[in-house]
């Protein structure tokens, strides 16, 4: 029988590794990568938890919710990788360091 | 025990893979990865008995998100990829520790907590369970899914509908070229 601390533990072993990628990788798109991971580790938990919820269907529904919010993020944060690879000709975080041009 | 083996299997994939995206050193090869990381989370929330969160995470993930993604990185540039893939050929260099070892300590206290909290055992699931309101695999969501997003949930579904379409136009903004203005 799969209970929900089974689901709570897949999802806080992705919400790890998302968080190493994040700290570790030198890459804008990598990190992008892992706060995606992140947020999937918690629409997980928001699946689990709407099994138990028939008739208003709250996990669900903020699930899918999540899932465009993250669409959207997405979009807006690649637009603005390819504008600092235009400027800077490198997307790693840390060697941009100016805000002006 | 069908479901269990299932859920051991899909858990084992997801996680196998993205362990993989965080230590492969090649780019292209972890974001195909990632891909696959995408399905099995699919797999998982079929699991739970989410088919139509599943297939809008396919729909959306695989098929929107994972594309936009292969596209910037492929317009920003081979020389970056290529330098990045040579400066850390070691496993796991030293500055890489300090990050193991904050996402590490995290996992433990995640654990820790989720074995503590017991959530099998919350007041509002076992009230649940005795008033029957636990989807059970010949429920039909789609439904009830559909009216609560036209009912209950309406005015949350209107501000992302706002949100999303302020995020294009802004993203289309940005990406414009900049002669134009």
């Amino acid at each position: 029988m799969i209970t929900l601390t089974h689901y709570l533990l897949v999802s806080a072993g992705l919400f790890s590794i998302g968080l190493y990628i994040i700290l570790s990788k030198q890459n804008a798109i990598q990190i992008l990568i892992g706060i995606e991971l992140m947020l999937n580790a918690a629409i997980l938990n928001l699946v689990a938890f709407g099994k138990f919820d028939q008739l208003n269907n709250s996990g669900q529904s903020f699930a899918l919710f999540a899932i465009v919010l993250a669409a959207a993020s997405t979009a807006v944060a690649l637009a603005i990788v390819l504008n600092v690879y235009r400027r800077y000709k490198t997307i790693d975080p840390g060697k941009i360091n100016q805000l002006k041009d | 025990m069908m479901v269990t083996v299932l859920f051991y299997i899909m858990a084992a994939i997801t996680l196998g893979s993205a362990l993989y995206v965080a230590g492969s050193k090649n780019l292209v090869r972890s974001v195909f990865m990632f891909f696959v990381t995408l399905f099995a989370l699919a797999g998982l929330y079929v699991l739970s008995l989410a088919d139509f969160v599943a297939i809008t995470q396919v729909v959306v993930y695989v098929g929107g998100i994972l594309v936009l993604i292969l596209f910037a990185f492929m317009l920003s540039g081979r020389e970056t990829l290529s330098g990045l893939q040579q400066q850390n050929n070691r496993l796991i260099s030293v500055n890489k520790l300090p990050a193991l070892l904050l996402a590490s300590l995290f996992f433990i206290v995640l654990v820790n907590v989720f074995l503590k909290a017991n959530a099998d055992d919350a007041n509002w699931i076992k009230q649940a369970v005795e008033q029957h309101n636990v989807i059970t695999p010949q429920t039909v969501t789609i439904n009830n899914l559909g009216v609560n997003l036209m009912t209950n949930y309406l005015l949350p579904f209107e501000v992302i509908s706002i949100l999303l379409l302020m995020a294009l136009v802004g993203a289309a903004h940005l990406s414009r070229k900049e002669e134009a203005v």
